[in-house]
């Protein structure tokens, strides 16, 4: 447990966390390791966990019909999935190791307990996700406004 | 500088200036004919399209002789006068912007050979030399602002500069004022300082009908020389200060030009432009009344053959869609933008750029406008605006 | 190099209005609609730039544009301009054929800092086709490797096929003392490298202090610009080319107004703090 523990103090999701709000979160959590191309979770199953990224680019894909379309990357140093924090608590999207990816995965039954045990660790926990979250949202917001795309007018 | 005599004491008015001369009322025709004999085509005020313009002149019955305008916001009349005054009008529609820079000025022409390689001939044609007769103190200030565009920035426009010197400046001290003018807010106005070879005083007092003349160059003061006029006397001095102090206390509209310019920076997002908005049809008028306005475009045109291109550099005005156009749109998509972007430019901006105001005071976009905007009107109510927000800076 | 540089910056001409032909010695088709042509002065005579200034295009009888200058200013007597088609007259100027002539007026406008950049890192920031007005700059930082400390190239375009000049970022990308990175907007399950906009590569970026050199959509800029903020890097080492629509490139015709600034003369490429508050005001 020590061990997980110290992974989660070099990661920048964690700075700065009570250090017993981290000894609890790194209960559990657990190491895992992904080989290229397999699937970390599929859209529609349910999320009972997340995971901080420590090495390898996971892409995040939706099936778009006519083929698969990578719409985020994340890599080292990143969080992904929220979809446990909200209710029916199920992926919103595939997500596949693009390389090999060493991750910390959380048990999120076991967190949502302790989060509500604990509302002033939950809340703290709800705050690092919020930021997470809305850089998701800003990023996507850029993405979709095709600010390379061709101009329809011009000189 | 106003018209004053230099080596004698003020009291002493019956003796003679030494700066000014009395040019007799017959005698106009005397010195436009000099201006010509030196090679110079006259351009004046004259009767045209029911205003007075400013374009080429022949003589003196060119003139808007007798002739004055009532004009106020969106308004503009000719009327007689009930005397024979030469000048006694204010402004018109037209600028001398126009023959400085003229609507439409060739650039350059392209000739392409069969193989398809051009060859460019900037058509450096051979500049008028024009004499500019009865110009504003507000004109020669709008003048000398677009001096500071055209001549006085990292580069030159050549043909401006080849008009610019050669042109003679008659100019004339305004003796009646508009109700749209504010030259005195602005300090443009209405006496002359400098950057004039001649400037008349036109003086009408009982049967006398005569002009203080005074020179501002060399080459004006050999004109005064050589039409032989006799030297102004103190009380034809002050006759003629007395005259323009009437177009000081006719000015029409005010403007608080303190803090103006820190004023509209902060005014970007005051409610006022939407009302102005409203009002404001886009048309542009504005800015090609404005003596000071110097945007263009460069329009591109090619023969049929496709053997020679022209490119012709004509006004513009940046209340049109098309002047802000990059690729993907306008960057000034409505008339909230655009007109903010016209009278921040005015009067801020411009100062920023060229180290003076954009605006002269002649009143001109005030009396052209179609809805009778009134740039005045708009400052203050922005500053008005700010100070029911803010309680004031 | 350095007095070339600021030689070029201070360049006038006799008749800043008079068009200069230029024969077009290759047109490179680089991605979809997007064209880098080479020139060379049709009189013989050099032609000198610094990196970051622009010229006015002129397609015979159609028109003239402003096009960033995308070659290597050390290239002296070859021009080279990367044209998006978006209009009449940069469509006409993506299809010039060798030994057609264009018309140059310029080089106009102010330069990347690549002087004061001397003993700091470097990244450069650039969006779409932004990264042609940023590649004289890179040509520069390389040619004088030694004087600079780290540099970062990040690098976002719309998706894999629109990545710009995609083999020199390759080759480039194989040098051990510069960094690359590239990401996309979005991608096919084929692409291995980062999906997401461009301001989540600079956290990952090894610059991470200096000076920063931003060039790609307004508004893409503006969200670069708060993420090196957000970084810790000073507001007065970031500098944007500006684009505005431009008739004459010299501060006569009052087109690329952007406040009291003409983008032509006084930009394309300014410091962060002077038009901070302009970027702020829609539709100035």
């Amino acid at each position: 447990m020590e061990g997980i523990e110290k992974l989660l103090k070099e990661h920048p999701f964690f700075e700065g966390i009570d250090a017993a709000d981290l000894a609890t979160i790194a209960g559990c959590g657990a190491n895992v390791r992904f080989e290229v191309g397999e699937f970390i979770c599929r859209e529609g199953e349910e999320a009972n966990c997340f995971y901080a990224i420590r090495a390898g680019r996971v892409a995040l894909e939706l099936s778009a019909g006519n083929g698969d379309i990578v719409i985020q990357t994340l890599d080292q140093n990143d969080i992904f999935g929220w979809s446990w924090l909200i209710p029916p608590y199920r992926w919103a999207f595939d997500a596949r190791a693009v390389e090999v990816v060493r991750a910390v995965r959380f048990d999120c039954s076991c967190l949502r307990a302790k989060c509500d045990g604990d509302p002033r660790m939950g809340y703290d926990f709800m705050k690092r996700f919020a930021k997470v979250i809305v850089d998701r949202l800003e990023a996507m917001r850029l993405q979709i406004l095709d600010m390379y795309g061709k101009p329809t007018v011009g000189v | 500088m106003k018209v004053r005599p230099r080596d004698f004491p003020r009291e002493d008015s019956a003796r003679a200036s030494s700066a000014a001369s009395i040019l007799a009322r017959d005698a106009l025709p005397a010195l436009l004919a000099a201006l010509r004999t030196r090679g110079y085509q006259l351009v004046g005020p004259t009767l045209r399209d029911g205003a007075i313009a400013i374009d080429r002149i022949d003589g003196e019955s060119d003139l808007p002789i007798g002739w004055t305008e009532e004009q106020d916001g969106g308004r503009y009349r000719l009327r007689r006068r009930e005397d024979v005054a030469v000048f006694g009008y204010t402004v018109g529609p037209w600028s001398w912007k126009t023959f400085l820079v003229p609507p439409e000025t060739k650039l350059v022409t392209a000739k392409r050979d069969a193989g398809g390689a051009f060859t460019v001939d900037a058509g450096l044609a051979e500049e008028p030399k024009y004499a500019f007769i009865g110009v504003r103190s507000c004109e020669l200030r709008a003048i000398q602002v677009q001096d500071r565009v055209f001549l006085e920035g990292p580069y030159v426009d050549r043909g401006y500069r080849l008009r610019r010197e050669a042109a003679f400046i008659v100019a004339v001290n305004c003796t009646q004022a508009a109700p749209t003018c504010f030259c005195v807010s602005m300090r443009t106005g209405p006496h002359h300082e400098t950057g004039y070879d001649l400037v008349l005083t036109e003086i009408m007092e009982g049967q006398r009908h005569e002009f203080l003349v005074d020179a501002g160059t060399e080459r004006g003061r050999e004109l005064i020389d050589e039409l032989a006029l006799r030297p102004a006397m103190i009380a034809d001095v002050e006759g003629a200060e007395a005259a323009i102090d009437r177009a000081v206390a006719q000015n029409g509209r005010k403007v608080v030009t303190d803090g103006m310019r820190e004023l509209l920076y902060r005014s970007y997002e005051d409610p006022r432009w939407d009302d102005v908005a409203k009002r404001c049809m886009s048309c542009g008028n504005c800015t090609m009344v404005c003596p000071t306005c110097f945007c263009t475009t460069v329009e591109d045109a090619a023969d049929l053959a496709g053997k020679e291109a022209t490119r012709t550099r004509k006004w513009d005005s940046c209340h049109t869609l098309e002047f802000s156009y990059i690729h993907g749109g306008s960057l000034r998509p409505n008339a909230r933008s655009r007109y903010r972007q016209w009278m921040t430019h005015k009067l801020a901006t411009w100062i920023d750029q060229f180290g003076v105001a954009g605006c002269v005071g002649c009143g001109r976009c005030i009396t052209w406008c179609p809805a009778g905007i009134d740039i005045t009107e708009e400052l203050a109510a922005i500053r008005r605006s700010e100070e029911a927000r803010h309680g004031g800076h | 190099m350095e007095s070339q540089l600021l030689e070029s910056e201070q360049t006038s001409l006799a008749d800043p209005m008079a068009t200069r032909p230029f024969r077009v010695a290759k047109n490179q088709r680089e991605i979809d609609g997007t064209h880098t042509i080479e020139l060379r002065p049709a009189d013989g005579d050099g032609f000198r730039f610094a990196p970051g200034q622009f010229t006015m295009m002129y397609a015979f009888g159609i028109g003239e544009v402003p096009i960033s200058i995308s070659g290597d200013p050390a290239r002296a007597g070859t021009l080279e301009q990367t044209i998006r088609s978006v209009g009449a007259v940069s469509a006409a100027l993506c299809k010039v054929r060798r030994d057609d002539t264009v018309g140059i007026r310029g080089p106009f406008g102010t330069p990347w800092p690549v002087v004061p950049a001397v003993g700091n890192d470097v990244m450069l920031i650039a969006g779409g086709i932004g990264l042609a007005p940023l590649r004289p700059a890179i040509y520069h930082l390389l040619r004088n490797r030694a004087r600079y400390g780290k540099i970062s190239i990040l690098y976002g375009t719309r998706q894999p096929a629109d990545i710009l000049f995609r083999s020199e970022l390759e080759s480039w990308r194989g040098r051990f003392d510069l960094e690359v990175l590239v990401t996309v907007d979005s991608a096919g399950r084929d692409w291995r490298a980062p999906v997401g906009p461009v301001t989540t590569l600079i956290p990952r970026a090894a610059v991470r202090e200096g000076i920063a050199m931003v060039c790609g959509p307004e508004i893409m800029m503006r969200f670069t610009v708060q993420t090196l903020l957000d970084r810790g890097f000073d507001a007065d080492q970031i500098f944007l080319s500006m684009e505005r629509n431009m008739k004459c490139g010299i501060g006569f015709c009052g087109h690329c107004q952007m406040g009291p600034a003409f983008v032509c003369k006084d930009g394309p490429v300014f410091a962060y703090p002077d038009i901070e508050k302009l970027m702020r005001v829609r539709g100035i």
